[in-house]
């Protein structure tokens, strides 16, 4: 198949496939309406139950979402709350790019921190490995800025057909002092009369898409024309072949091995972290249907190309007792 | 074999929950379904066959089971401790299923899981049958509001895919869903490790002419009744986007809201119409059960989170006391007197369970009398809310009915209710709001009504302080009314005495007579022992924010006993007086008053009533 190609050596935000293509305007179906509907109803609960509430943005698609339906949610009113993105400093170049143009555009509170102790002591994905990096730059940092800014509530896009143990978190996933979320421990939740209240020191983290499936939030980025970092579609860019996967050579801090290849090769993601641990698929799915399309026929899982998540048996989990996201 | 799932998002999704005993292999059935509708990805299946070898239970087939076994502490134990949410699809439509523990203690999960689901299939060992556990299940269920069943009788491979049992145990689960009442419970037999009669008919299973499993699944009726009901709205958050824009977001409870409708606020009975109905996807005419929504109001009315809008002719019960089902999750036990925070809809407000009815044995279907309620028990109680509370009979209106219990010091969700009727049939009586607002009466007399509440021991001097400040407000041109506890109780409150029960009821009373004089925009000056903390919070929730202020006169008991104006500390020292505040009964000292007043050497009563006077013109 032949599609058009666009360069990806410097980064071009200003145009997102999807407002490119020729795409008639998609109606939701009733399923895509009901977790809209639903997700809606628990951001607003955020909005009336908490003190402080913080969105936390990763740039993602599935934050892409989340700040679509944050931003219905309060319509016409502006966002109440600000949003947080914890940069480990490994982004992307074209999402922190993405990042702050949506921040502009819609005139939104952008926080963006990074672990001041983590930078001091060089830690990086690369020379101090991946648990090591996520621990301080993601885990760390994310506690860091909550207790700062005094954050009683994080909203975050995490979806429980992600991975196991997030299957069986809640929706709205009550953490002690320090963050810590305790799987044995957690409240019950009926119906949609979610248990908002805290004590002094604790915090709530609140998921309004645990309903939805990665298949769910492709479909309504193209019904909603939402617009996503253009690194989720095919395009040529500067990949090495690691571990099993292709690893995008975002700048000149990726130090190649003696027998690693800089290879030009049609690529895409299907989640995005630090480059040096986001691992890419070929594909040449350029456009929205073509993603979508390419993803009923997938084969392999959503997480597969993180190689955060196959540090350790049961990985996430751990990570998010002591605080993860 | 995979599904075509080319348009699974095109269909209504099916929310179940699946339970079952420990070994009745669940976690086994749940995998094979997203095993063969083709959720199961190529890095998963290689991680499968890896935890297989580890973990496994199937020898060199992969254990489907670990598929859905996701926390670290249950795979080491080997059983499901929580609830799972998956999700699945075919061409005809899409799945959540709930996966919830078979094991005794976590009735809890079970509960949670069945509150948010359409149906619930149950396994059983055909080789067992019907367990006590399986009654559990279904008598859940059917508590939760939950009408159609399937009971999937698993491991047929072992009992030789015998129809002589499967027939028995289906005739013997006919029987149990006729007498829980559910609408439809449907039989089949399977085999969830090996395949047989899950997705595709099983050739081992000739005799069986029902279709299978995910078949069955997939036209089940969708359980909506909340669409056919009276609209319901709870107010969630109010959208002030401009000084010009007042919207009231939530999401449609029941029934379908339409544009011009008229609405009444269930506990105030302020009326408007609705001018603008606003949907995620723009302004719309009508808005059905389950849309969140803003709407816009043609007239201002005073709405705020917690209300329950519904039309004027079809209004929900208004009441403080109704009979509801509790299941109880809590170590705690539940008694009756305690204090609970109670969320329904979008209302907070505390509670207690005044008596509890019965106790419902789960295993057997039979009522007991009870005076607690243990840790995954069910029981039939008397709830009171401080605040009137609008709401549905649960098995009218699931979202409008049911109800969560918080713990008010550890803030713990400790038990769900699903609310059966009103208690005092009190439920033909709705609020009218009035044409002059407590406001305007308030403008009226040029001043800010208040609650100033006098608490202390008996002999503290709270009477003489409060006659005081009476006396010099009224001078200074206020509108004041005096509450004195011995006065009350020679006409409002004569029929009480002094048990614990009745000096609760002393307080509620005098709270009320207090809040209907602060309505009239009156300065309402109270003197009460009121001994115990939850009391007064219990008026102090009454009134607005501010409007109650609470002055603890703090004197000794020593000197109170010395003092003694009505010779009572003598007749209770001589034991003539039982439950007499500071002798036989405790005195809960306030956490936190606006205000103590403390009797040195040299203060005079006027002194002390000056100090509550600047008090009051404090901001």
């Amino acid at each position: 198949m032949n599609l058009p190609v666009r360069h990806a050596a410097k980064p071009q935000i200003e145009a997102c496939p999807q407002e490119t293509g020729a795409l008639l305007p998609v109606a939701l179906t009733a399923h895509l309406r009901r977790l809209e509907s639903e997700a809606i109803g628990i951001i607003r609960d955020c909005f009336a139950a908490f003190r402080r509430p913080v969105l936390l943005y990763s740039i993602g698609k599935d934050s892409s979402v989340l700040l679509h339906l944050a931003r219905k949610a309060c319509a016409p009113a502006r966002l109440p709350m600000p949003l947080l993105h914890v940069d480990t400093g490994w982004k992307f170049r074209e999402m922190i790019a993405f990042r702050d143009r949506t921040a502009r555009e819609h005139g939104l509170d952008l926080i963006v921190h990074t672990n001041p102790e983590g930078l001091r002591r060089g830690i990086d994905p690369i020379a101090s490995g991946s648990a090591l990096h996520t621990r301080v730059m993601k885990t760390e940092a994310l506690r860091q800025a909550l207790d700062a800014h005094g954050f009683d509530a994080a909203l975050g896009g995490a979806r429980r057909d992600e991975e196991r143990s997030r299957a069986k978190e809640r929706i709205f996933s009550h953490r002690g002092p320090g963050h810590a979320w305790d799987p044995r421990d957690q409240r019950p939740e009926l119906w949609s009369l979610f248990n908002t209240r805290l004590a002094e020191g604790e915090s709530m983290r609140v998921f309004p898409l645990s309903n939805w499936t990665e298949l769910d939030v492709w479909d309504y980025i193209e019904a909603e024309r939402i617009p996503v970092v253009p690194l989720y579609f095919a395009a040529l860019r500067p990949v090495v072949r690691r571990a099993g996967t292709w690893i995008m050579v975002d700048d000149a801090r990726l130090p190649l091995a003696p027998d690693e290849q800089l290879e030009q090769r049609m690529v895409r993601f299907r989640t995005l972290g630090c480059y040096p641990l986001s691992g890419a698929v070929e594909s040449a799915a350029a456009t929205l249907p073509a993603i979508i399309a390419e993803m009923r026929a997938a084969s392999t899982s959503e997480r597969q190309g993180r190689l955060i998540d196959g540090d350790e048996d049961a990985s996430m989990e751990r990570k998010k007792r002591e605080g993860y996201f | 074999m995979a599904f075509d799932a080319a348009t699974p998002n095109a269909r209504e999704t099916l929310r179940f929950l699946a339970c079952g005993s420990v070994d009745d292999g669940k976690s086994s059935l749940i995998g094979r379904l997203l095993w063969e509708t083709g959720q199961v990805m190529d890095d998963t299946r290689a991680a499968l066959a890896r935890d297989s070898r580890r973990f496994g239970t199937t020898g060199e087939a992969p254990d489907l089971a670990l598929l859905v076994d996701g926390l670290e502490a249950e795979r080491a134990q080997g059983i499901t401790i929580d609830v799972a949410y998956r999700s699945f699809a075919t061409a005809r439509r899409s799945f959540l299923v709930a996966d919830t523990p078979g094991h005794e203690q976590y009735t809890r999960n079970m509960a949670t899981g069945a509150s948010g689901c359409d149906a619930a299939v149950l396994l059983v060992d055909a080789r067992k049958g019907l367990l006590v556990q399986t009654r559990r299940h279904a008598t859940i269920c059917a508590l939760l509001g939950i009408r159609d069943l399937v009971l999937a009788v698993n491991k047929m491979d072992l009992v030789d895919f015998d129809e002589a049992t499967f027939h028995r145990i289906a005739a013997e689960f006919a029987a149990l869903a006729t007498s829980l009442g559910f609408r439809s419970a449907t039989s089949v037999p399977i085999s969830a490790r090996d395949g047989d009669n899950v997705t595709t008919a099983s050739a081992a299973m000739p005799w069986h002419d029902g279709p299978p499993l995910l078949t069955l699944l997939e036209n089940l009726p969708l359980q909506r009744p909340e669409l056919a009901a009276p609209p319901r709205l709870p107010v969630q958050w109010i959208n002030r986007a401009s000084p010009d824009f007042r919207g009231l977001c939530g999401t449609v409870a029941a029934g379908t809201w339409r544009r011009g409708d008229a609405i009444t606020i269930a506990t105030t009975g302020a009326t408007s119409r609705i001018a603008r109905i606003l949907s995620p996807d723009g302004e719309r005419e009508q808005a059905e059960a389950g849309e969140a929504v803003t709407l816009i109001l043609a007239e201002e009315i005073d709405a705020a989170r917690g209300d329950l809008l519904a039309p004027p002719d079809q209004r929900p019960a208004v009441a403080t006391q109704f009979a509801a089902d509790l299941v109880w999750f809590d170590a705690e036990p539940l008694f009756p007197g305690r204090e609970y925070l109670l969320r329904a809809g979008t209302a907070w407000t505390p509670c207690t369970v005044t008596r509890i009815r019965h106790r419902l044995d789960i295993a057997t279907g039979a009522t007991e009398p009870a005076d607690s309620a243990a840790m995954n028990e069910a029981v039939l109680a008397n709830l009171s809310t401080l605040q009137p509370l609008a709401f549905d009979p649960y098995a009218e209106c699931r979202p409008t009915g049911g109800l969560i219990l918080v713990d008010r010091a550890t803030n713990r969700t400790v038990g769900a209710g699903m609310i059966r009727h009103v208690l005092r049939r009190a439920a033909n009586i709705h609020r009218q709001a009035g044409l002059v607002t407590p406001t305007a009466r308030a403008a009226l007399l040029g001043q800010s009504p208040r609650v100033v509440w006098f608490t202390g021991l008996s002999g503290s001097g709270k009477s003489t302080i409060a006659r005081l400040v009476e006396q010099r407000l009224h001078a200074a041109g206020r509108a004041t009314m005096l509450l004195d506890g011995d006065n009350l109780r020679h006409g409002l409150n004569r029929d009480l005495g002094f048990t614990e029960a009745d000096r609760v009821e002393n307080i509620r009373r005098a709270g009320e007579a207090a809040k209907l004089l602060a309505e009239a925009g009156l300065i309402a000056i109270c003197a009460f022992i009121s001994p115990f903390r939850t009391d007064r919070r219990m008026v102090r929730e009454m009134l607005p924010p501010g409007g109650f202020l609470e002055i603890f006169v703090d004197a000794p008991l020593a000197d109170c006993i010395q003092r003694d104006p009505k010779g009572l500390y003598a007749k209770a020292l001589a034991g003539e007086i039982p439950n007499f505040t500071g002798i036989g009964s405790p005195y809960e000292p306030p956490e936190a008053p606006d205000l103590i007043l403390r009797s040195t050497p040299g203060t005079t009563p006027e002194m002390l009533a000056e100090a509550v006077l600047a008090r009051l013109a404090a901001p």
